[in-house]
Order: structure tokens, then C-alpha cells, then sequence
């Protein structure tokens, strides 16, 4: 039953809510869309990339369970005014978390509420997926992400 | 630790011996998060009786062998056992005869036989194949698949908002040149109930065949192919308390005997030379290579173990169930039923407001619930009501009043937790 609190404790339950950067964004530079074919689980991310290669804005929509939904947002709060090698690192440390093999509390910060995710093995491609879809926004690729 | 008592009795059916069907599921002795189990999810797959374990662990124990071709005792044994197990599926079906029985991997195997073995043979450019909205994807996929080999076009008959079909637009579909009509017996997404024989006239009036999906028809109520006048029909044994790996295809005798083979190999053929091979006769043109011999023979043991209950009293019990249930989920603030057809069958598919179905079962799970969560392999059915996906709680014949309750219970905490 502690396991559950974890995975849905008040800050992932609030970002579900009330998703921060949630809509579309005038003027995004980079962008991809994200499926998890297992759940249905979608989203659309949204990234300008400001001259220096820093993340200036992000913002994300589409459906999903609350864990990809609060994932998402989480992430874009932590992305924003980051230089996009930090955001890959970042991507690394997130999913050694949610897979249990570790993760930088320090480099995550408040990223590191989804460690509950790590008990429950089914969920961890909901976590990842705006993560992957990050990945390909940066890239540009015109494939959407998948998390297989 | 005993498994869920019914909280007070509201349905009681004379001889339906309820405490004595969940005593022969040993799984349902177990705990899950330190919960009883619960098990509702029998449209994905059925527990198994002491019986049908028993009879897989006597089969490896004492007459394991290759069957058909050996002249030793031991493979004797497994023939005359495994041959068994055929007729006691045609009996289970009303087919007429054995040979009209081919053995496969299960439902989907068995779609895919008739798709490209019956499809290939028999549908060209113009020609069409009649589906519908509800089908689940091995009910769709194969289809495409031939309709792409052939030219052929695929046309899918649509739903209404109780996820019935329009059966005005199935009339408008059926046309002469309509060569296939392939439907579920009954849906696994929403648990509706189609009514076959009605439309197996309709489909035989326009000179087509008709292929059923009755995956969840077998489970829950008698099955007479012949009375449903069904060309083809496939079922799979780990929806019926069978073993995983084995299922069914019935298919008319004249239709078979015409059909060209499927999977090459040994035991589909009488003779082999390089040059030339002559195919054997039904069922085994339709069966190469070694069979699931002990998942046959463990499929028999569960129909016997169905038929003893009674698949009438099943129907019976199942839907009364069905109601409760129904009537339960109403009750829960949020929860909108999918699936609401007059005639229904194991199925309660459900969304609650703003909670992701996924969500619902992860909670579910820790209270030692078992529902199964997505598209349920049925994306053209979530499509239609614009939704990702459903909670879908599904009854087998040992389930209770206590199940649903524990259920209902289980969703008031879903609700707590995003309240």
C-alpha cells in the first residue's frame, strides 16, 4: 500500500491536475509527437531552442495516464532555461531512476518523486514516454516516438 | 486463505454449486499485495480447474508420446487421446463430424487458416470482405492482410452508441459481392452479443460464407454451429479454462474439403517425393507438424469440466451476474458504462471521469484486483466512442457477488486517491 502512496503521492497527482505547460506554443522551433502503443498514451511536445541552445520554452499536449501526464509536466518545469546536453543527461538519470538502477537525486531534483515508478514495472514506459519524445523533438525527427 | 465469499446471496441459481466451482480453481486460493485475488479478468484469459492441471500432469506422467504415426503402445495411447479430445470438441460445437474439427493454435490461428487458405483461394479484385467495428484485431488484421494479397476491398459494418451493430448498414454492406463475412460471436471489448444466425441467413442469401469469432462465445452459453448455421468457427481453450496453445476451427465439410492446405509439413501429407506430394484428408490436411498433443487433451478435460456445470446454468448464473454487476457500476459516482447492448455477455467495460483506465487498474491491483486495462485489442471499438481505452472487469464461472462488491469498493478507493 506504500508502494501506491509513492507512485501516486501529491506532487504527481497535482501535475496531473493541473499539468504545468500544458497547450500549444507559438514560435516552437522543435517539436515531435509521443505514443505508448501498450496504453494508448499520447502526447505532442512543443521546444524553443533559443540561440545559445538553451531550452526557452516548452510546452505539451495530448491524453494519458496520470503518470505520463504528470511525467510530462514535471519535465518541462525541469527543462526550462536547461542547454539541451543537460536535458540529455537528464533523460539518462530519469529513466536509471524509474527503472531502479539508481539516478542522481541531486542532478534530478523534483524529478526524483517518480522513483515510486520503479515498483511498478508496467508503468515505467508511461513515465518515460515525454522523455523519448523529447529525445526525437530535439532531433526533429518527423517519426513519432515511440517507447517501444 | 479463503477466496471471496458472495456478501449476501442476491442471486441464487438452484444447483449452481458456487463454493464447490471456486474450491477446484486452486489459483483462487492465492494472495495478491497481501489481498485475496480477485480475478476478473477472464476475457483475457481463463483459470484453470484441478481437473484440466491434472489431466496435463497425467499425460506427461504416463502416455506422453508423438501421435498418428507410431506403432508403440505409448503413442497409442496419445493418438487415441488426442483424437478423443477432437470429438469431444465437435461434441462441445454440434458439429456433425470429426473431420470438420481442425485443431489449432487457437482463435487467431484459425482466422488466419480460413483468411488464407479459404480468402486466397477465393477472393480477387472486385471481390469484397464484410467485418465490423467491433471485431478484435485477429478478427481484422487477417483480413487486411488477404484483401492486400487479393485486391480484394475490406468493408466494416458500424456500431451505435450501445456498440451494437446497425444492422441496416450491415444490409447495405452485403452485397453480391461480398465473398466473406467475418463477425465475433461476442465482443470482447464490450460484451455485446451478435445475433449470428439472423445474419448467417442474410449471408447465405447472398451467396457468401460466414467465419465467427467466438473466442467469448464459448465460455459463456451453449455453442450449435449447425443451429447457428456458422460456415466456419474458431475458438481458443484458455478462454474456456483450457490450457494456452490450443483452440479450435470448425468449418463446413464441402467448404474444407475444397480449401487448398495452409502450413505445410509432416502429417498434412499421404505421400511425399520430391516432384510430387499428395495432401491427406480432413482434419489433418489442415494440421502439419507435431501438434500441442497435451493442450488437446487438457481442452477436452475443461469442456468436460463446462459441461458438467451445465453451460446453460453458466449462461444463467453469468448473466445474472452481469446484472448485478451492471446495476453496480451504475451506482459508482463517475463510472460510465461502454457497452450497453440489450443483449450482452461476461463483459463490463467502463471510463471514470478524468482517471486514466490505466490508473484504475494499478490501484485495483493493489487491493489484489485483476482487470485488464487499454484498447483490448479492439482499437476500432475505442475509436468509435473517442476514447483511449477502457477498464474492462470480465466474469468467468467462478465468480461472485463478492468479486463485483470487492470491485466496487476497489473504484471508491480509486476515487479517493485522485479526489
Amino acid at each position: 500500500m506504500s508502494d501506491l502512496r509513492e507512485l501516486y503521492q501529491s506532487v504527481i497527482l497535482d501535475h496531473n491536475k493541473r499539468p504545468r505547460n500544458f497547450g500549444v506554443l507559438q514560435g516552437a522551433t522543435h517539436e515531435a509527437h509521443g505514443h505508448n502503443p501498450l496504453c494508448g498514451d499520447k502526447i505532442h511536445l512543443q521546444i524553443e531552442l533559443d540561440a545559445d541552445g538553451k531550452i526557452a520554452e516548452v510546452a505539451f499536449s495530448g491524453e494519458g495516464c496520470a503518470i505520463s501526464k504528470a511525467s510530462a509536466s514535471v519535465m518541462t518545469e525541469t527543462l526550462k532555461g536547461l542547454p539541451r546536453d543537460a536535458a540529455e543527461r537528464l533523460f539518462d538519470q530519469f529513466h536509471d531512476l524509474v527503472t531502479g538502477k539508481g539516478g542522481n537525486p541531486d542532478e534530478l531534483g523534483k524529478l526524483a518523486v517518480f522513483e515510486g515508478v520503479k515498483e511498478f514495472p508496467i508503468r515505467v514506459k508511461c513515465a518515460t514516454l515525454a522523455w523519448h519524445t523529447l529525445r526525437a523533438a530535439l532531433e526533429n525527427t518527423s517519426t513519432p516516438a515511440s517507447t517501444e | 486463505m479463503p477466496s471471496t465469499e458472495p456478501s449476501t446471496p442476491p442471486i441464487n441459481l438452484a444447483g449452481y454449486k458456487i463454493k464447490r466451482i471456486r474450491a477446484a480453481f486452486p489459483i483462487l486460493e492465492r494472495d495478491v499485495h497481501g489481498r485475496p485475488l480477485v480475478y476478473l479478468d477472464n476475457a483475457a484469459s481463463t483459470q484453470k480447474p484441478r481437473v484440466v492441471i491434472k489431466t496435463l500432469k497425467r499425460y506427461y506422467e504416463h502416455y506422453n508420446s508423438n501421435v498418428h504415426r507410431g506403432v508403440h503402445h505409448l503413442s497409442q495411447e496419445a493418438t487415441v487421446a488426442y483424437e478423443n479430445a477432437r470429438g469431444r470438441v465437435r461434441a462441445a460445437l454440434g458439429a456433425k463430424e470429426d473431420c470438420e474439427i481442425i485443431l489449432t493454435r487457437g482463435t487467431t490461428e484459425a482466422i488466419n487458416l480460413v483468411a488464407q487458405s479459404y480468402g486466397r483461394a477465393n477472393l480477387g479484385p472486385g471481390d469484397e470482405v464484410l467485418i465490423s467495428v467491433l471485431e478484435h484485431h485477429s478478427n481484422i488484421v487477417p483480413w487486411q492482410i488477404v484483401c492486400e494479397q487479393t485486391g480484394a476491398t475490406l468493408r466494416a459494418v458500424p456500431i451505435d452508441d450501445r456498440g451494437t451493430l446497425v444492422m441496416d448498414k450491415l444490409d447495405a454492406l452485403l452485397t453480391e459481392r461480398t465473398k466473406i463475412v467475418a463477425l465475433g460471436h461476442v465482443s470482447n471489448a464490450l460484451g455485446t452479443v451478435n445475433p449470428i444466425k439472423e445474419i448467417a441467413a442474410k449471408v447465405h442469401a447472398m451467396g457468401a460464407v460466414l467465419v465467427v469469432d467466438g473466442a467469448q462465445g464459448v465460455p459463456h452459453g451453449p455453442v450449435d454451429v449447425v443451429e447457428l448455421d456458422a460456415d466456419f468457427y474458431a475458438f481458443s481453450g484458455h478462454k474456456v479454462y483450457g490450457p494456452t496453445g490450443i483452440g479450435a476451427l470448425y468449418g463446413r465439410k464441402e467448404l474444407l474439403d475444397a480449401m487448398p492446405p495452409w502450413q505445410g509439413g509432416g502429417d498434412m501429407i499421404l505421400s511425399v517425393s520430391i516432384d510430387k506430394t499428395v495432401y491427406n484428408e480432413l482434419p489433418f490436411k489442415f494440421e502439419a507438424g507435431t501438434p500441442n498433443i497435451a493442450g488437446a487433451i487438457g481442452l477436452a478435460a475443461a469442456l468436460d469440466y463446462v459441461d458438467n456445470i451445465g453451460l446453460e446454468k453458466i449462461a444463467a448464473y453469468e448473466a445474472q451476474l452481469l446484472d448485478y454487476g451492471t446495476r453496480a457500476l451504475e451506482s459508482v459516482k463517475g463510472i460510465r458504462l461502454i457497452g450497453t447492448a440489450p443483449e450482452k455477455a461476461g463483459v463490463l467495460s467502463f471510463v471514470m471521469d478524468g482517471i486514466h483506465p490505466h490508473d484504475i487498474g494499478t490501484i485495483l491491483d493493489q487491493e489484489g484486483i485483476a482487470i485488464r486495462t487499454g484498447h483490448h485489442c479492439a482499437q476500432p471499438v475505442m475509436e468509435h466512442f473517442g476514447i483511449p481505452a477502457t477498464a474492462r472487469a470480465s466474469l468467468g464461472v467462478y465468480n461472485t457477488t463478492g468479486d463485483i462488491d470487492a470491485l466496487v469498493r476497489g473504484l471508491e478507493k480509486v476515487r479517493e486517491v485522485f479526489a
